[in-house]
């Protein structure tokens, strides 16, 4: 339950200021959490924990609350077509649902403004700093973090802050993951990555390649199949195309229904793909290559058009690209192909800047942190990780239930330490720990878990803290 | 109650509740002092309008918003012959969701239980529950004790019905009481059903503060039932001698909701 108290925000007066280790001065924030990010995850961790009786400072660097789904950041990779590929029971806040007369699929605006009405109806607001960045987060003694903070864009004094726990929330969808090929610098064409594409508008009339299969990869050369001159669709390997709807629902409920009949992963994935070949059929007919695994072994690719501008002849499947020349692109089979216009569209990489890898247990600076439920950080029992996850649903239900746990977590810390300390325990032991089958590897595939899966491993977690 | 936390929901989120139009009464006051808003919740056969009749514009000049919804299939609301109790929580939750802040749920008999279902899945400011008809056999075996004839079909599924002494006390105006009477719906079948044999409520979320209010001479909702619903959310209920189950209808109506109202107020998440 929210207290009336008004936590507010970091004032300097009010506050006893202490210096940190450089002699900078340091603001303590007392037993308030520090939320770094107000996107989905950011949102939820802060209604979380203030429901937890928590007073909670959420630094945005953005202007507006919705992280990636609000477009009017520069970091949102959101275009014009955006909708959802989950549908809306599997997306939305187990607590908060979506108003049940919007689509099944609803578009990016959408997400928006629910993610604006979160706000506004648990008065999320007060809580956040717009147009700031966090600089760094060190640890300091007590297991408490020193949290430094400046006006988005460089300007301005920075700012330190002594807050009790942090929630980095801060997003894996916005730094471009861009492939580097031979000669791509001497190619006269022009390149982009998804980031940049916003409106088919970019496409019409042009000769279009499109590199990568995911989601965005397949959306962008649907619309291009509508719009560009000619459509290339570039592919490493072969992929399973789920489509919206299967047996007259939505795929994924499709898929809960068989998985709260408890029916086996591979007996599943049978079922799946009889059920494709029945209503598609076998993708190699129009050049696809066959898929070299089972489906939901990789992030599902859901699309419904692309199959359909295939069967126009609209997208010219091709294999993954090799070199770039000036004037055309050489394909992994020998063909040349002469694109105006390549599109990247091969995804995004977490980042952490503000954060030593090392405190992520990722030692090695291979950019992938050793986390328990993909949010707990071994040794550091008062930090977490919100929204590192790929599941085959939403991610608002799963950052939900992190902050929850976290926010208990934080709680029993004072009520019951021997439960918090055997909490601890069990993320050192369990670091690393994954929550889907086996999956394709990939850059992004070492976060990707089933919803299934994760919810029931934080479903025990949470229980186990419960517990008497 | 479970006290365990349910974060699998595999059957609900595979089977969604199909929409179907709501009805919601709104009273809002012209200056928005920052109060949260009140989400009515009406028993079964009972719509918006038994809280469109006083206890709406008594709230408003109170300064609290209030919204009365009807249940799917009950008064404006749209037809819904095969409705569950999940739907009516479902219905609950949605309208809630929709309003601009977090609000408070006051649910009416068995309103109330769905009110109680609907705690669990949506963190509300606050909750009251008024009169509450909880379910379960007590329910059955009081109801069928003091109306055996208007009890007796519905428990093979066939339709309640309430008599006059059961809903209102003997101050009320025989005219205003046949005029509700006239005005009862029928809940679905299967709600019906599930409200004696039905789930336990899951624990709410948020720990919400919860008020339970009520009658000693309620005839659908004995004494002893109201002390043991306040019990579950550890505290002790609120009586207003003298008046019948419908207490937003009967003669002494004010009584009540200025109590709510007050609560609220005092209440520090409240106000």
């Amino acid at each position: 339950m929210t207290t009336s108290t008004d936590h507010g925000r970091p004032d300097p007066e009010s506050s006893t200021l202490d210096l940190n280790r450089d002699g900078r001065s340091v603001s303590d924030r007392g037993e308030t959490v520090c939320v770094i990010g107000a996107g989905p995850s950011g949102l939820t961790a802060i209604k979380n924990l203030t429901e937890h009786g928590f007073g909670v400072d959420c630094y945005e660097r953005e202007t507006g609350v919705g992280g990636v789904w609000n477009w009017r950041h520069d970091r949102s990779p959101v275009y014009a077509s955006t909708h959802l590929i989950s549908s809306r029971p599997l997306t939305q806040f187990p607590d908060f649902p979506m108003p049940d007369d919007w689509p099944d699929y609803p578009h990016h605006s959408q997400l928006l403004s629910y993610l604006e009405r979160y706000a506004d109806h648990f008065d999320l607001r007060r809580h956040v700093w717009f147009g700031t960045e966090v600089v760094r987060v060190e640890p300091v003694d007590g297991d408490r973090w020193d949290v430094t903070t400046r006006s988005t864009g460089g300007y301005g004094p920075e700012r330190t802050s002594r807050y009790a726990a942090v929630v980095v929330a801060n997003g894996h969808n916005w730094s471009p993951k861009l492939p580097d090929y031979e000669g791509l610098a001497e190619f006269r064409g022009d390149v982009m990555h998804a980031a940049a594409y916003q409106d088919p508008a970019q496409l019409r009339g042009r000769r279009v390649l499109v590199v990568g299969a995911g989601n965005t990869g397949c959306d962008i050369a649907a619309e291009a199949a509508q719009q560009a001159a000619h459509c290339w669709h570039s592919t490493r390997r072969g992929y399973w195309y789920a489509p919206k709807y299967l047996l007259g629902r939505p795929a994924d409920q499709l898929n809960d229904v068989l998985l709260a009949l408890r029916l086996p992963r591979r007996l599943r994935q049978w079922l799946f793909h009889r059920l494709l070949r029945a209503s598609v059929g076998d993708l190699t007919r129009f050049g696809l290559p066959r898929p070299d695994h089972r489906m939901l072994e990789t992030h599902p690719i859901v699309n419904s058009q692309l199959v359909y501008y295939l069967s126009h002849g609209r997208v010219t499947p091709v294999p993954d690209a090799v070199r770039f020349h000036p004037d055309s692109v050489e394909l992994a089979d020998g063909r040349q192909v002469d694109p105006e216009l390549v599109v990247f569209a091969t995804g995004y990489l977490p980042r952490f800047e503000f954060l030593d890898p090392k405190i992520l247990g990722d030692d090695g600076m291979t950019g992938r942190p050793a986390l328990w439920l993909n949010a707990f950080v071994p040794n550091h029992p008062t930090l977490a990780v919100a929204g590192l996850v790929q599941p085959d649903s939403g991610v608002f239900p799963l950052s939900h239930w992190q902050s929850v746990l976290f926010a208990r977590l934080l709680r029993l810390r004072e009520t019951r330490p021997s439960k918090a300390a055997a909490f601890a325990a069990t993320v050192t032991a369990r670091a690393g720990e994954r929550y889907a089958g086996p999956v394709k590897e990939s850059s992004r595939h070492w976060f990707e878990v089933g919803h299934a899966d994760y919810l029931r491993a934080l479903q025990r977690a949470l229980h186990n803290l419960e517990a008497k | 109650m479970s006290q365990q936390v349910r974060v699998i929901r595999g059957r609900e989120w595979a089977r969604p509740v199909r929409p179907v139009r709501r009805e919601v009464l709104e009273a809002v006051p012209g200056l928005d002092e920052g109060r949260p808003p009140l989400l009515f919740v009406p028993g079964f056969g009972h719509g918006a309008w038994a809280f469109a009749e006083h206890w709406l514009g008594h709230a408003v000049e109170r300064g609290f918003s209030g919204y009365a919804l009807s249940l799917r299939g009950q008064s404006g609301s749209g037809p819904a012959p095969e409705a569950t109790l999940r739907a009516y929580a479902h219905d609950v939750v949605q309208a809630a969701a929709g309003l601009p802040r977090q609000a408070v749920l006051v649910g009416h008999g068995a309103g109330a239980l769905v009110v109680a279902h609907a705690l669990a899945r949506y963190p509300a400011r606050a909750a009251v529950l008024v009169a509450p008809v909880l379910g379960g056999w007590a329910t059955a075996v009081a109801a069928l004790r003091r109306n055996p004839l208007g009890t007796l079909p519905a428990l093979v599924g066939g339709r309640l019905r309430y008599s006059r002494a059961q809903l209102f006390g003997p101050e009320l105006s025989p005219d205003e009481a046949r005029r509700h009477l006239s005005r009862l719906g029928r809940p679905a079948r299967r709600a019906q059903w599930q409200l004696l044999f039905g789930r336990e409520p899951e624990p709410a979320v948020g720990d919400p503060p919860v008020l339970v209010l009520g009658s000693p001479e309620d005839r659908v909702v004995p004494r002893s039932a109201l002390t043991r619903a306040a019990r579950r959310y550890a505290s002790a209920p609120l009586f207003f001698p003298g008046m019948g189950h419908d207490l937003m209808l009967d003669a002494g109506w004010r009584e009540p909701i200025d109590a709510i109202l007050d609560w609220l107020e005092k209440e520090p998440s409240g106000g």
